[in-house]
């Protein structure tokens, strides 16, 4: 069943040549296929109570401790809807945009695809890091071939970033797995394994740094955030959608499923720090955002901002904030990747993306202007909209840890207010720049932008579902240091209050 | 009980959902049959509900609707909740609402945005709506900031002026400092109560907070939302420039109800407010300065809306002093009847600015008494109202709070400052109907006769003079504040009764003596610093705004990407230095290998 989940996207991949040669648009309509696939595989998943929904469990190079282990639980399955969702999100925006090559094109979205969809799967550190590589190649590729003019540039920059960053997370695989053989004789990747380990506190801190940095580069943290602006920048539209809205996930994803658990106590000890890096990410990401002539820029600094919200929410360990954390995943899947559709779709129409040669959009596009208000809404995190419930049940569980670092973080909901409605000041009101005569959102644009919006509504009022879905797999995050170190959470918070924190 | 209250509010909602939706496919007046019915609709049933109010034994209603969401340790629902202060502040958006939605069919008859105009003013009653009605901090906290947005749209409605736009976001960003603070104080109760119903934490406080610094932290935060959305020092300077947008607008939201919300929410948080002695003074400090400040830059602006943004400033200045004082219900008193006067005002000036296609300038204005008769009257029950002469509603509601906090609290700084603000504000009035009414006619007005306009202009005149007499159900509502032993003597009366008096006796003296009032008040630098709102504009754009976006320009290629780019740098040049050693140049080997064979015999030797 869950391999299943893997090889829909890669046999799709590997058929793109063929049903392009079938028929026009062939490729993009087996993509949508492939996705629509795993929707249906997704649909009649559901708990049965215990941790996994599913599970499955095979050898695959037993003489290193290497096994195929899979596993499914509400986190993943939230995470595997998105990537889903966005995956046919961003086939569908491409559907103008991207005129060569295509099979190829979308033969590197599909293992793209099916890299994350392993990331949210693996269970086994080695293969978790197999995923992880595997869907780095096919987007430096998006970047590198379907970018704009400085693809090159941004690539690299891209692949070094998160390449450099992840040898260090296998290096602390590797440590993890040799602190395995020296305690037990037996080497093993096993993440059930390897939870079971007592490290020593000096080696914890080293090893769990070593999976924070990777993480934290693809969340984006400040200071290591600026792969990312000149990557968005220069993506096309297909490419940012997936990288804010999934890609940046699987970061926040490892610390969830992989740093917390592992290492609790140097987690707990290391949180003041990464609290504070969440809480400057979110500031310096707004200010940032702010100066940019860019539009596209513009938004890709709001995701350092919006992330910044995720990495204080995740740090501050304790349920409401984790389930805020979570649900800002989700919203600013949404709302970052619907404002950069919506660059992407003025700059088919006039070939810029500079806000100095943008204005009065809502003379030329009244419907596109609609919708661009509604995000940008979204991004300032209006009340009644999907990020704000995000926004405050972080501020609300942060606040309970370190009531003066929220405070300087609910500044930037200020910041937000700044560069949002900057946005839509610069681009949207003020006389009509542009030429007349480009042509109001088609069919295709408005299904795409109704259906983003649609959820960013849907999910402000009504964010139970998704609170419910994650319950179970934070609450073990959470519990994963009483269950085997017998080390009380709170106890090492109170002295990190003692700190000053 | 209470389930078909959620329809007040979602009656304009679902109008303005489908005005902007459909709005382009509508003419004017299927736009303006969905945008005045449905707050039709909602007066209507309002009224239902405070006439059941009032005939049932007064007990509030509440209760659990809707969840919202349920988080680990917190839990917030879509709850109502209905009191007499509530009853009070739906009776005067829907009825006041209304009156502006009719007017506005004929004010903004002709423009390309009317459907969008509707739609965004039917979205703000019924945010506004969800304000008042919101049982639970965080819905209120939806209809604040829902009201903020519908406020951002509406400044910036004519959006291709660049200079709307502005305002429009400054605005917005202003009140959004005031909202962090009031987002900062509900954290505190989340992690104090765990609840956010308003009823609930309120009682928790007065239950567990008897001494402890909470209450202090907690008003402080929540009079900091309150300032934002109401326009008080220091956050008041957004207010003026607001008046970009439409006047019924400027009616509706920024004179009648958003601006009053600051207002609703200490008096219904006044249980929290109680208990931090020191914060109500604040307030009351705030609420004298603010009123005095404002009354004194009203006196002396040359733009009639901006005359009118100025005096609800420093009317709601009143409110707060009223609130900080401890007379609750007196400011809510006010809260109504400066709905009533204040609306007139601006609506009857819309008529004014219409009538001199789109003037503002009160220096081109005068002699318009004979050409516009109806606006005249119109003008003259609102300026009486607002400088509180006897007889109109202003009167006894301004008295009452002069009164009550006299009777709280003495003679204090923000006493004597409401006192000499009830004058200046006579005196403004005064100068305001004198500068547009009489004197010579430089201008040749269109009739001021359209009838849509002129109905509700003459029911806000019915209640700008007997609005007062409108009983308010609020005796459940406040704790009644201990009486101060302040005894009111006869000399207090006559100071509070005879103030505006003076005021208007000063003006007329000045205005006999043949001085303009203009000249008098606007030459010197005091009347420049009034002008400009005493300066803050200039303050914060010196100290926030000018080093804020100076630093985001510098650093706008993001100085944390230079290591990045100097490691780049070094590579490539190590690359390119290395390379260039690798010539083929046999000469330069040999050459090396000798030098370098020098070096290493000098080192080992």
């Amino acid at each position: 069943m869950l391999i299943w989940l893997l090889l829909v996207p890669v046999l799709a991949a590997v058929l793109m040549p063929v049903a392009e040669g079938w028929r026009r648009d062939g490729s993009r309509w087996l993509s949508l296929v492939a996705l629509g696939l795993q929707a249906l595989l997704l649909l009649p998943l559901g708990s049965d109570g215990g941790t996994w929904w599913l599970e499955s469990r095979t050898d695959w190079l037993p003489l290193l401790g290497i096994g195929w282990h899979l596993g499914l639980d509400g986190l993943s399955y939230l995470l595997l809807w998105l990537t889903v969702a966005l995956g046919i999100v961003s086939v569908l925006i491409s559907w103008r945009e991207i005129r060569q090559r295509v099979a190829f094109f979308h033969c590197n979205l599909l293992l793209s695809v099916a890299g994350i969809v392993g990331v949210f799967l693996a269970l086994d550190l080695f293969l978790f890091f197999v995923f992880w590589e595997l869907m780095l190649i096919p987007m430096v590729l998006l970047i590198a071939i379907w970018g704009h003019d400085n693809r090159h540039y941004a690539a690299t920059k891209f692949f070094i970033f998160t390449q450099a960053s992840s040898l260090l997370m296998l290096i602390a695989i590797l440590g993890l797995a040799f602190a395995h053989r020296a305690q037990t004789g037996v080497i093993s990747f096993d993440r059930d394994d390897l939870l079971q380990l007592q490290l020593s506190p000096v080696l914890a801190h080293w090893l769990m740094l070593g999976f924070f940095v990777a993480f934290a580069v693809k969340l984006p943290m400040v200071p290591l955030h600026t792969w990312l602006p000149d990557a968005h920048t220069e993506a096309p539209t297909a490419g940012s959608v997936m990288l804010a809205a999934i890609l940046l996930k699987t970061g926040a994803y490892g610390l969830l499923r992989f740093s917390l658990p592992l290492f609790p106590e140097a987690s707990a000890a290391f949180a003041p720090v990464a609290m504070t890096l969440g809480v400057l990410g979110i500031l310096y990401g707004a200010k940032l955002a702010f100066a940019q002539h860019d539009m596209k820029r513009l938004v890709a600094y709001t995701s350092v901002s919006h992330m910044g919200f995720v990495l204080l929410g995740i740090y501050a360990l304790n349920g409401m904030a984790l389930q805020g954390a979570v649900m800002q995943m989700l919203a600013h899947g949404f709302s970052t990747a619907a404002l950069f559709i919506v660059v992407g779709m003025l700059y088919e129409r006039w070939h810029t993306r500079d806000l100095r040669q943008l204005g009065g959009l809502w003379t030329r596009l009244p419907r596109l202007s609609g919708f661009t208000m509604l995000f940008a809404l979204a991004s300032l995190g209006l009340p009644g909209l999907a990020n704000f419930v995000a926004e405050f049940l972080i501020l609300a569980g942060a606040f309970q840890r370190t009531w003066p670092l929220t405070a300087v973080a609910a500044l930037g909901l200020v910041g937000a207010a700044l560069y949002s409605l900057l946005l839509v000041q610069r681009s949207l009101w003020g006389a009509a720049k542009p030429a007349a005569g480009a042509p109001d959102c088609s069919r295709r644009e408005w299904l795409v932008l109704g259906a983003l919006a649609l959820a960013l509504v849907w999910f402000g009022l009504h964010p139970q579902p998704v609170l419910e879905l994650v319950r179970e797999p934070l609450l073990r995050v959470l519990d994963a240091p009483l269950a085997h170190s017998g080390v009380e959470l709170s106890s090492s918070w109170l002295s990190l209050r003692g700190r000053g924190l | 009980m209470g389930a078909w209250l959620a329809w007040i509010p979602l009656l304009p909602l679902l109008s303005s959902l489908t005005l902007l939706l459909l709005g382009r496919r509508l003419d004017e007046r299927g736009a303006a049959l969905f945008g005045v019915g449905s707050v039709a609709l909602a007066a209507l049933l309002s009224l239902v509900a405070i006439l059941l109010f009032v005939v049932s034994d007064g007990t509030a209603w509440g209760g659990q609707a809707l969840s919202w969401f349920s988080a680990l340790g917190l839990e917030v629902g879509f709850s109502l909740y209905f009191d007499g202060l509530t009853a009070v502040m739906v009776g005067v958006i829907t009825g006041v609402g209304l009156l502006i939605h009719l007017y506005s069919v004929a004010y903004m008859s002709g423009d390309d945005g009317f459907a969008r105009f509707f739609a965004y003013l039917n979205l703000f009653v019924a945010m506004m709506l969800i304000l008042v009605l919101a049982g639970d901090f965080l819905l209120l906290y939806l209809g604040w900031e829902g009201v903020g947005l519908c406020s951002f749209l509406l400044i910036g409605f004519w959006y291709r002026v660049p200079e709307n736009g502005y305002a429009a976001r400054k605005a917005f960003v202003v009140t959004r400092v005031g909202d962090v603070a009031l987002a900062l104080g509900l954290l505190i109760l989340v992690q104090q109560f765990g609840t956010l119903l308003i009823q609930d934490s309120v009682g928790q406080a007065q239950l567990l907070w008897a001494d402890s610094d909470w209450p202090f932290w907690v008003a402080l935060l929540l009079l900091g939302g309150a300032v934002g959305k109401s326009a008080q020092l220091p956050l008041q300077t957004w207010l003026p420039d607001a008046m970009a947008g439409p006047t019924p607008v400027s009616a509706l939201i920024h004179a009648a109800t958003m601006v009053t919300a600051g207002v609703y929410l200490i008096a219904r948080t006044q249980g929290i407010f109680l208990l931090a002695p020191d914060v109500l003074q604040l307030v009351q400090l705030v609420g004298g300065l603010t009123l005095f400040l404002a009354a004194c830059s009203a006196l002396v602006q040359q733009d009639l809306k901006r005359i009118l943004a100025y005096s609800t400033i420093s009317q709601i200045g009143y409110m707060f002093f009223a609130l900080g004082a401890g007379a609750f219900s007196a400011a809510v008193f006010h809260l109504m009847t400066h709905a009533f006067f204040k609306a007139l005002l601006f609506l009857a000036a819309g008529q004014v600015i219409l009538s001199l296609h789109h003037e503002q300038d009160i220096r081109r204005m005068g002699g318009l008494l004979r050409p516009m008769p109806f606006s005249a009257l119109c003008f003259a029950i609102g300026c009486a109202a607002l400088a509180a002469l006897p007889f109109t509603s202003g009167f006894y509601s301004k008295d009452a709070i002069l009164l009550q906090a006299y009777a709280h609290g003495g003679a204090g700084i923000a006493w004597w400052l409401a006192l000499a603000g009830a004058g200046v504000t006579a005196l403004y009035s005064l100068r305001l109907f004198v500068r547009l009414f009489l004197g010579e006619c430089h201008t040749a007005p269109t009739p001021d006769n359209r009838w849509p306009m002129r109905w509700p202009l003459a029911l806000l005149c019915l209640l700008a003079l007997f609005g007062a007499l409108i009983p308010q159900p609020l005796s459940d509502v406040f704790v009644s504040v201990p009486a101060g032993e302040q005894h009111v003597s006869w000399a207090v009366h006559l100071a509070v009764l005879l103030m505006p008096w003076l005021g208007l006796a000063l003006g007329l003296w000045l205005l006999l003596r043949g001085e303009d009032l203009r000249r008098r008040f606007a030459g010197g630098i005091l009347a420049r610093v009034w002008r400009t709102g005493w300066g803050f504009d200039a303050l914060y754009n010196a100290l926030l705004v000018q080093p804020l976006s100076l630093l985001a320009r510098l650093n706008r290629r993001d100085l944390l990407d230079l290591p990045v780019g100097f490691l780049a740098w070094l590579s490539r040049t190590c690359h390119q230095g290395l390379s260039r050693l690798q010539n083929g140049r046999l000469r330069q080997y040999v050459a090396g290998i000798v030098w370098g064979a020098l070096l290493v015999l000098a080192v080992v030797l």
